[in-house]
């Protein structure tokens, strides 16, 4: 299958007064064409940074290495026209709490047109507005929604609304950031489901798909990727994560969720002990995982480098030291 | 034991909106319920389900428009002064956002001080064995809490210090308002372990208000679910969830999800069904008539909560008329898959 995106050894900080936060240090994936990428973590794990960072990398971020392939253009490389016209049309992103954050004094038309005029200049105001007017009434939208104001739709609503614009140019990649989060269960599922049509359709291509709910990540990823404290902790296929995750962190992940066979009256579940590491300055050295690591399988070595993704099957990858021997180790 | 240690009475609660207009939402719709003394009691419900509300009812910080909420006997409106600071020894809540409950430019011990200052004066003296041994208690170390700024803490721990707090007074029922719905899943389970131990050792009721399905149903005896403000089934946890009645606890529990199974994809039509339809609510009417697949002719008056067995009441007039036929066991039969 065609790789899509490739990111190769990419680090990204944040630049504050007392010194980098390490948020994004050295991270290795790829998406392919035609599936969703789950991107899963802790508060602060970098899932945020990451998706920003491939589409704009501003202010107090800073980029500190590392490549980024998209469409075989290494997008680290280009300058901020030629990005310009990449961004929204080509890949695109629903950042979080994006249905909160349309202009109040505008019409939903307005919105749509602003946008899309500041990417490609040349489309005509008819042609984005049929196309919204069609893609509206695919998600349930009535017409008339075109000419209201963001404050007079429900959460429900502005959600669809955000999705649509995201999409209307038909963006190969699609990065939606804990778009599920805010909503209640039922509206969640009609957004994946949204979501996975416009996969049908063609409407996007690939999505990488954020949120903190590795149950939510279950109904519609293909592949899941585990990050923790900037790096990456574990890659595998939806199934491979979820039924049989191999580092240690991810297996107290998937521990600590609730299930439905499991009650506190009969089985107590996990949490994982203490809390992930500040990066501020934090040396690059070592698993950044070993405080609360329960295995720690090489103290000395764990504590001191930093392990590598080790291939232990094709497509499985796995930063522990534990499976330094695995069947494609270093 | 059939003690009785908050008990809900034809409670509602109704808001005015629009001078002119006269319009009007009915945010809890005549409650009726009993808590006992040590059960934890999820109380779920979509936003705009009205369970918030009606914790903050028992918490007193609205006051209801019908109905009386009585505690251990007393109704409560009727409380005042000394007796009504009596009450809230007994009864606390905890709220969602951990971070906008503290004050980020004091240290996190200033919430034990501010307990101290009006309920506990003639304790000062044994102050820190005090909350020390209520943090142990929400299995947090004293030494990692004692000095510290609300932002060196996580929200799971954040959290704890709430608990602990309502601990130092002779908190008997806590009202947890998605309390962990800020946290990430590996601290999730830590408060909830916490509830549940509480509850074993200190016999503390709790009404764990939520939205997730899943979560209520490993920490609760007994689940209530709401809609529109209306409890629309309720009993124990273990029968709702295996023999769901409503169809609207059906559609939440077809929707949940959890990592024991997929969602079966929906046919359009059905999907649009998660939503509100265009059909108008009707005026004391069943309140998911419009978006029920079983709506008949009488559900256009209210149906009111029946006990189909016993510890399980479900507000639904399909549900009562399939009685006795076996009711499908949806979501038990699904996870088996």
């Amino acid at each position: 299958m065609e790789t899509l995106l490739k990111v190769k050894d990419y680090k990204v900080y944040y630049q504050t007064l007392k010194g980098h936060v390490k948020a994004i240090d050295g991270v290795d994936f790829f998406v392919r064409s035609r599936e969703v990428l789950g991107i899963a973590g802790e508060s602060g794990c970098g899932k945020s940074t990451l998706s920003n960072s491939l589409i704009n990398i501003k202010a107090p971020m800073i980029y500190e290495g590392g490549e980024v392939y998209f469409d075989g253009v290494d997008i680290t490389k280009l300058d901020v026209n030629k990005m310009r016209t990449l961004r929204y049309t080509k890949m695109s992103i629903i950042p979080q709490y994006a249905m909160d954050a349309m202009s109040p004094t505008k019409k939903i038309k307005r919105i749509i047109f602003d946008l899309v005029r500041e990417h490609d200049r040349k489309i005509a105001e008819e042609e984005i507005i049929s196309i919204a007017r069609g893609r509206f009434k695919e998600v349930g939208l009535v017409e008339y929604v075109l000419n209201k104001y963001p404050v007079e739709l429900s959460g429900g609503m502005k959600q669809r609304v955000v999705m649509v614009i995201s999409t209307l140019m038909n963006p190969k990649l699609l990065i939606a950031d804990e778009i599920t989060s805010a909503l209640d269960v039922s509206s969640q599922k009609f957004t994946i489901e949204m979501l996975e049509e416009f996969m049908d359709k063609g409407y996007v291509d690939s999505v990488i798909f954020i949120t903190h709910d590795l149950s939510v990540l279950y109904q519609i990823a293909d592949r899941i990727m585990i990050m923790y404290a900037g790096n990456v902790a574990e890659i595998g296929t939806t199934e491979e994560i979820i039924k049989s995750p191999l580092h240690p962190y991810t297996k107290m992940l998937v521990e600590s969720l609730p299930k439905m066979d499991v009650q506190y009256k009969k089985k107590k579940l996990k949490g994982i002990p203490g809390h992930p590491p500040n990066l501020l300055n934090y040396p690059s050295e070592g698993c950044r995982f070993y405080e609360r690591c329960p295995v720690k399988i090489n103290p000395q070595k764990c504590k001191l480098q930093k392990p590598p993704l080790f291939e232990v099957k094709p497509g499985r990858y796995v930063a522990c030291w534990a499976y330094a021997e695995g069947e494609k180790g270093e | 034991m059939n003690e009785v240690l908050l008990k809900v009475e034809n409670l509602s609660k109704i808001y005015r909106s629009g001078i002119a207009a006269g319009g009007v939402t009915t945010a809890v719709d005549n409650a009726n319920f009993e808590i006992k003394p040590a059960e934890i009691v999820a109380l779920v419900g979509e936003s705009g389900s009205g369970k918030t509300t009606l914790g903050k009812l028992i918490l007193r910080l609205i006051k209801p428009s019908l109905g009386k909420i009585i505690y251990n006997g007393i109704d409560i409106s009727k409380l005042k002064g000394r007796r009504l600071v009596e009450y809230y020894r007994h009864v606390q809540g905890v709220f969602q956002d951990p971070f906008s409950s503290f004050n980020p430019i004091f240290k996190v011990d200033r919430v034990f001080d501010l307990i101290f200052d009006s309920y506990l004066k003639e304790m000062k003296q044994k102050k820190r064995e005090l909350i020390a041994n209520a943090l142990e208690k929400v299995m947090l170390n004293p030494d990692d809490v004692f000095g510290k700024y609300p932002h060196q803490m996580s929200g799971g721990q954040l959290q704890r210090i709430l608990i602990a707090r309502t601990l130092l007074l002779d908190t008997k029922l806590l009202i947890a308002d998605e309390i962990i719905s800020m946290l990430d899943a590996s601290v999730r389970v830590d408060v909830l372990n916490t509830l549940g131990k509480l509850k074993d050792e200190n016999k503390i009721s709790v009404i764990f208000v939520t939205h997730d399905l899943s979560l209520g149903y490993y920490i609760s005896d007994t689940t209530m679910i709401m809609y529109k403000g209306n409890i629309v089934e309720m009993g124990d946890t273990e029968k709702v969830y295996s023999n769901p009645l409503h169809p609207y606890t059906r559609m939440l529990l077809s929707v949940v999800p959890t990592v024991d199974r997929k969602w079966e994809k929906k046919k359009e039509e059905e999907l649009f069904s998660l939503f509100e339809s265009g059909k108008r609510r009707i005026w004391n009417g069943c309140p998911y008539y419009d978006r029920c697949p079983l709506a008949m002719e009488v559900c256009q008056k209210k149906p009111s909560l029946l006990e189909i067995e016993s510890g399980h009441k479900v507000a639904c007039y399909a549900a009562i008329q399939s009685k006795g036929s076996k009711a499908e066991k949806t979501f038990s039969s699904e996870n088996e898959k």
